[in-house]
């Protein structure tokens, strides 16, 4: 029995689509996707004119696709017309003058199908991929105008998620579904006005089979879902529990908890069997229910249309056709409830990367009027700062400093209260909600955030680097530098030596993560690239907790060469650092509880007295 | 695949039932267009209506029979394939549990979590698939050919040749298209790595204002992928049409040739009926053995990868039931000789820890300082024989530890990692970890004296708050102190602590220090730390550097007589202070 048309190129079970792996015949030729599990969209349709608004960009590609879709319906619905022609007007009466013309308008149709079918694949591709691309153009570029809050709330891998599966899902939809919704619903009107055509009997007999394959396929994917969400549901409690297990397997194993967690293992295992045999067994079925739903109607039209031809009502070629024409349209019924969960779940995609696009960005791309000549001397003032990253917890109040240029500033302090804060405020990562920063007198709220940036040079905890060579990454500091003031400024930040010491030197390529570079290493790279930028205001985290000795000290050197000169606010971890500090300020809980230099708080005989005697009252035996 | 095969076996009658259902409905399916055929040549053309009536009631019956055996297939093979799954899922979590260090160094966690998670999942659906489709296509495929041949034998030859130029056609479109295939994925992954990055570092680019540097970077590397992407497509867009042209063209010369036959009476209208189905049938077959073989040896990999995990042989076994002996006290540990290295052999090149020799007594704190690489993680994680010695030998109180019972040996070692890993549970759970039945006033014991219980009692759930990601997510010193309370709930002889302390501010490291001191003042800790203010108080101090033991002695001795220690403290505390620490005093 028949299950797809040779001449109908759109309907998805003859046709190879995009990608082998899309060929998804589930055993028994039932549909792949009856089990998926609906994800709602909030707006769809809203959601369709903003993708509608990307696809109208190529015109050209959409209206090609839009023709050629239109043409090879047609051209599918004339080959079971003309086949039954051939056999009732030549075969039948054994009349065969004219047959062979007839078979070769039939190759001509089949060829110009063909040709057809190419051709809208062929714009298709580029009509999804150019759509697809800009979406993603557009993403990348919002994620550069957002926030620094955008990025600290998101976890990355979710980011990323948005970024390449649902931007993919889009571009898969676009190129299967909105061509098999054009086609399939062409197919579906063109074959009953064919079927009408030939016999009005037979169509009627042919329609009475359609409600049925309807409802019997909405019944069964009704309890197919509920038990493949259940399904996924406990699939994914396995998974986490793996997952966690893995994570702190060396945990497990000093505790001696493995035969514990086996036994916790076998339980969801279990549970997990028992629903996938169910779930896999509804699933299944679907594919022998459709087969048998073809079958039926099959042994209706042939049946009732021996009956009809018996008695002269209709001719043989008319059943022939009427078996093609019935798979041409029941399939596309079925396509058309397949496609609708992809189609749901690319548009609930598509709203989450609508969703980023439009947030609002930390500044326009216009920049805001320019207020400034650069900044230069690097005078810094904070009065009664008062800021929280939550609206009801403070994590700042009432901030008050005060740095002449030059000078370099200790934060000292336990850890979240506050010292990272200063930073984000700083550099407007964060806006603050009351009080003032001022920079050489100018309010920094009143600064383009561009040119506020390019005045002060970070050196963060870790030490990011990117992919690219070692010469690059320092370059990062100031674009148009020449190989000279690179390799000067390694010099100055200690690199230059372990720098000429690798295979390639400065050209050596450094992977995503800086994975083949020490820590200290990358540390030392990320104060090159401070110096080349030449800041007058420098902001240095200190903390390094994994870098050995030697180069430890060259770290140090570095930074002290790097503060020359410049206002300096450095999360200090070494006595040292905080010794030669110009002022010391002791952050406890969200306030300056000290100020003052080394001396000065030993005195005082406070927190930062206690601190410091913790390092030595053990000696004192 | 054939590597598992063992565990198909306890589900083998489903494996064998299942295909062959699948070939009865097979067969059932064919012969609905052979009858559809016997209709119109002996019912209509010679007008025969019983003939209509019979044939009607056997296709009825075909078509009955066909579902039967259709839904009975599809639950033999459901069966086979989910216990397959869900054994094999059992085997490797037990197999994982046994795992030595070495072991779990050798496969890195995401991959073992993938190996365990979605490999599984596809050799299951390959089972599945194999038991239904892998044997669906073929039969189609050749029992249509076959059909056709019996009908008309010179249409069948027709139908035969088709099958043939096709299926050269296809294998030509698939070899050439997987460079292609390749070739995207490496823009893709460049593309991913692109913005990967961005994400990560969106506070340097930020800071140094580079976003117009990075959008450009983006877009050639964008729109790289994009033409590359275009290209594959519109090759890969070439197959449908050429092989359903192919097949229609077939079909056009089945009908031309078939309908000369009828004209010379060599054939009968009904063939072309049926022909015209099977040439369909064909087609549609070929087009699902070749997807289907796509996804064969994708689950290939996965299996093979599921079996690299099972074949692992774990060195040291785990998870025997040992007989319980009487609970080892530590009076004495002792390290004599040690050397150990990760492959096993003596070479000097590949020793992490060379002729390591420690003696410790009931009381003494152990600190073990160097730099990082320095092997001073390893050479605790010998201890409770997360590793074993590759030369030299470990005892307590005489015994070597080899010659313990294993789970004994550990639940006598307390060790807090480096990383404070907590699971998901409240956090009386957590803490209760290595002792499920411990009471509330043992588990706040502990609390207490890892410095934990303040912060605990102040969130609004206390110890029933849960941990997690859809808990609170605690800060790197609070993760912290809740593993070292877990670790101190057991109240073991031996504490290890490997740079437990790191995210801890100086005050509540010293609390911790002097209420450890109180409460273990009975058993012997080791300690390894970055700080020489960790460090100080201990007994015994090792400096070790490249596996070596460099230095030894309490802090005083180290500052006058180590370099390396030296080094350490100047690195630490600035010039000045050396001295200072000489002296033991300081002005102000």
């Amino acid at each position: 029995m028949a299950n797809s048309n040779p001449s109908n190129p759109n309907a998805s079970t003859s046709k190879a689509p995009a990608s082998f792996d899309q060929m998804g015949f589930r055993p028994g030729g039932g549909p792949q996707h009856a089990g998926v599990p609906r994800v709602r969209s909030k707006n769809a349709s809203g959601t369709m004119r903003r993708i509608w608004g990307y696809l109208k960009q190529q015109r050209q590609a959409l209206l090609w696709v839009i023709l050629c879709t239109v043409l090879t319906s047609v051209l599918a619905l004339l080959g079971p017309y003309l086949i039954g022609r051939m056999i009732d007007d030549y075969v039948m009466p054994k009349q065969f003058e004219g047959f062979v013309g007839m078979g070769m308008i039939l190759l001509g149709v089949y060829l110009l199908s063909a040709l057809f079918t190419w051709f809208q694949q062929y714009m298709a591709s580029s009509l999804s991929q150019n759509t697809v691309r800009d979406m993603r153009e557009d993403l990348f570029n919002q994620y550069q105008r957002l926030p620094v809050q955008f990025f600290d709330q998101k976890t990355h891998g979710e980011l990323m998620s948005r970024t390449t599966n649902d931007i993919a899902n889009v571009s898969n939809t676009l190129n299967q579904t909105v061509v098999q919704l054009i086609s399939s619903v062409l197919m579906l009107v063109g074959s009953l006005v064919m079927m009408l055509t030939l016999s009005l009997w037979m169509t009627l007999i042919t329609m009475l089979t359609i409600p049925l394959i309807a409802f019997i396929t909405k019944r069964i994917s009704k309890y197919m879902r509920h038990y493949f969400s259940e399904q996924q549901k406990q699939l994914g409690e396995v998974n986490g529990f793996v997952q966690e297990n893995i994570s702190g397997l060396k945990v497990v194993k000093v505790f001696g908890r493995e035969e514990k967690a086996v036994e916790q293992f076998r339980e969801i295992n279990e549970q997990l069997r028992a629903i996938g045999v169910k779930a896999q067994s509804l699933s299944g079925s679907m594919g022998p229910m459709m087969n048998t739903m073809r079958n039926i109607s099959f042994l209706v039209i042939a049946v009732f249309g021996a009956v009809f031809a018996y008695h002269d009502m209709i001719t043989v070629g008319i059943i022939v056709s009427f078996l093609n024409y019935s798979n041409q349209f029941s399939q596309p019924i079925n396509q058309l409830a397949n496609q609708y969960n992809m189609f749901q779940s690319a548009i609930a995609g598509a709203e989450r990367v609508f969703e980023v696009l439009d947030l609002k960005p930390e500044m326009s791309d216009e920049e805001a009027p320019r207020s400034q000549q650069a900044l230069i001397h690097g005078e810094v003032v904070f009065e009664n700062v008062c800021f929280g990253y939550k609206p009801e917890v403070d994590v700042l109040k009432g901030v008050s400093l005060h740095a002449h240029p030059g000078q370099m500033i200790a934060l000292v302090g336990p850890t979240g209260a506050g010292k990272t804060t200063v930073i984000n405020l700083l550099t407007r990562f964060y806006d603050i909600r009351s009080g003032r920063i001022m920079i050489d007198g100018k309010d920094i709220q009143q600064l383009d955030k561009q040119v506020l940036r390019q005045q002060i040079g970070l050196v963060l905890q870790d030490a990011y680097v990117f992919s690219g060579t070692i010469r690059d990454n320092i370059r990062y500091g100031r674009l148009d530098a020449t190989d000279r003031e690179v390799e000067e400024a390694a010099r100055l930040a200690n690199a230059d030596a372990f720098i000429r010491k690798l295979p390639h030197g400065y050209d050596t390529l450094l992977s995503a993560e800086g994975g083949n570079l020490s820590q200290g290493q990358r540390q030392l790279l990320t104060i090159a690239r401070a110096v080349l930028a030449n800041p007058c205001i420098l902001i240095l985290d200190e903390a390094t907790s994994s870098v050995d000795t030697r180069t430890e000290l060259h770290i140090q050197e570095a930074m002290k060469t790097l503060m020359k000169g410049r206002t300096s606010f450095v999360i200090a971890h070494r006595l040292s650092t905080i010794q030669e500090a110009d002022a010391i300020l002791v952050i406890q809980d969200g306030r300056i509880t000290e100020q003052g230099t080394h001396d000065q708080l030993i005195a005082r005989n406070g927190f930062y007295n206690r601190m410091y005697q913790n390092q030595f009252a053990a000696t004192a035996q | 695949m054939w590597g598992l095969a063992s565990y198909i076996k306890p589900y083998l009658k489903f494996v064998i039932l299942g295909p062959l259902f699948m070939i009865l409905e097979v067969f059932f399916d064919l012969m609905q267009p052979t009858l559809a055929a016997h209709i119109v040549d002996f019912g209509v053309v010679p007008r025969d209506f019983n003939v209509i009536e019979r044939t009607g009631l056997l296709m009825a019956a075909v078509t009955v029979l066909s579902l039967v055996t259709g839904v009975g297939c599809n639950l033999f093979a459901s069966r086979a394939s989910q216990n397959f799954g869900a054994d094999i899922r059992e085997a490797l979590f037990r197999k994982v549990q046994t795992f030595s260090f070495d072991n779990m160094n050798k496969f890195q966690s995401g991959s073992l979590i993938t190996r365990m998670t979605n490999d599984v999942v596809q050799v299951q659906n390959l089972l599945q698939m194999a038991l239904q489709g892998l044997v669906r296509a073929p039969s189609l495929l050749i029992g249509s050919v076959v059909m056709a041949l019996i009908i008309n034998l010179r249409l069948g030859l027709i139908l035969l040749g088709t099958l043939i130029v096709l299926i050269v056609v296809l294998v030509l479109l698939i070899r050439s298209s997987s460079p292609l295939f390749a070739a995207v994925q490496t823009k893709l992954d460049a593309v991913n790595t692109r913005i990967q990055e961005n994400l990560a570092g969106i506070r340097v680019i930020k800071a140094f204002v580079r976003s117009g540097y990075e959008k450009g970077q983006f877009r050639e590397v964008n729109r790289d992928y994009t033409e590359i992407s275009i290209r594959a497509a519109r090759f890969i867009a070439l197959n449908s049409p050429i092989v359903t042209f192919i097949m229609n063209s077939c079909l056009v010369a089945i009908l031309l040739y078939g309908g000369n036959q009828v004209s010379s009476g060599l054939g009968q209208v009904g063939d072309l009926i049926a022909f015209v189905n099977y040439v369909v049938q064909v087609l549609s077959s070929l087009l699902m053995v070749s997807g289907l073989l796509m996804n064969v040896s994708q689950a290939n990999v996965s299996a093979k990868r599921i079996r690299e995990v099972l074949d692992t042989h774990s060195a040291i076994e785990e998870m025997k039931q040992q007989e319980k002996t009487a609970p080892i006290r530590a009076e004495h540990v002792k390290l004599e000789q040690v050397s150990f290295s990760y492959n096993g052999s003596t070479a000097g090149k590949d020793l992490i820890l060379k002729d390591i020799s420690i003696e410790a007594r009931r009381g003494e704190t152990v600190a073990i300082i160097g730099a990082t690489g320095s092997g001073k993680s390893t050479l605790v994680q010998l201890l409770p024989r997360l590793y074993d010695v590759t030369s030299g030998s470990i005892q307590i109180d005489g015994t070597d530890i080899r010659e313990l019972p294993l789970i004994a040996l550990r639940k006598r070692i307390g060790m807090i990692l480096q990383d404070a890993f907590l699971f998901t549970g409240t956090i009386r759970d957590n803490i209760a970890f290595g002792k499920p039945d411990a009471t509330q006033e043992e588990i706040e014991a502990a609390a207490i004296t890892a410095q934990a219980h303040d912060f605990i009692s102040k969130l609004p759930e206390g110890y029933s708050t849960k941990l997690g990601q859809r808990g609170v997510n605690l800060s790197g010193g609070q993760k912290q102190r809740l593993s070292i309370a877990r670790a101190l709930l057991v109240k073991p002889p031996i504490l290890i602590m490997d740079d437990s302390t790191s995210a801890l501010d100086l005050i509540t490291e010293r609390r911790l220090r002097d209420a450890l001191k109180q409460l273990t003042g009975d058993n012997i800790t080791f300690l390894i730390a970055q700080r020489i203010s960790s460090v100080m108080e201990a007994q015994q101090i090792l400096v070790i550097d490249e596996g070596e033991i460099v230095g030894r002695g309490t802090h005083a001795e180290l500052l006058a007589t180590c370099d390396v220690y030296q080094d350490i403290y100047r690195s630490q505390y600035g010039k000045q202070e050396v001295s200072y620490g000489k002296q033991q005093s300081f002005q102000s």
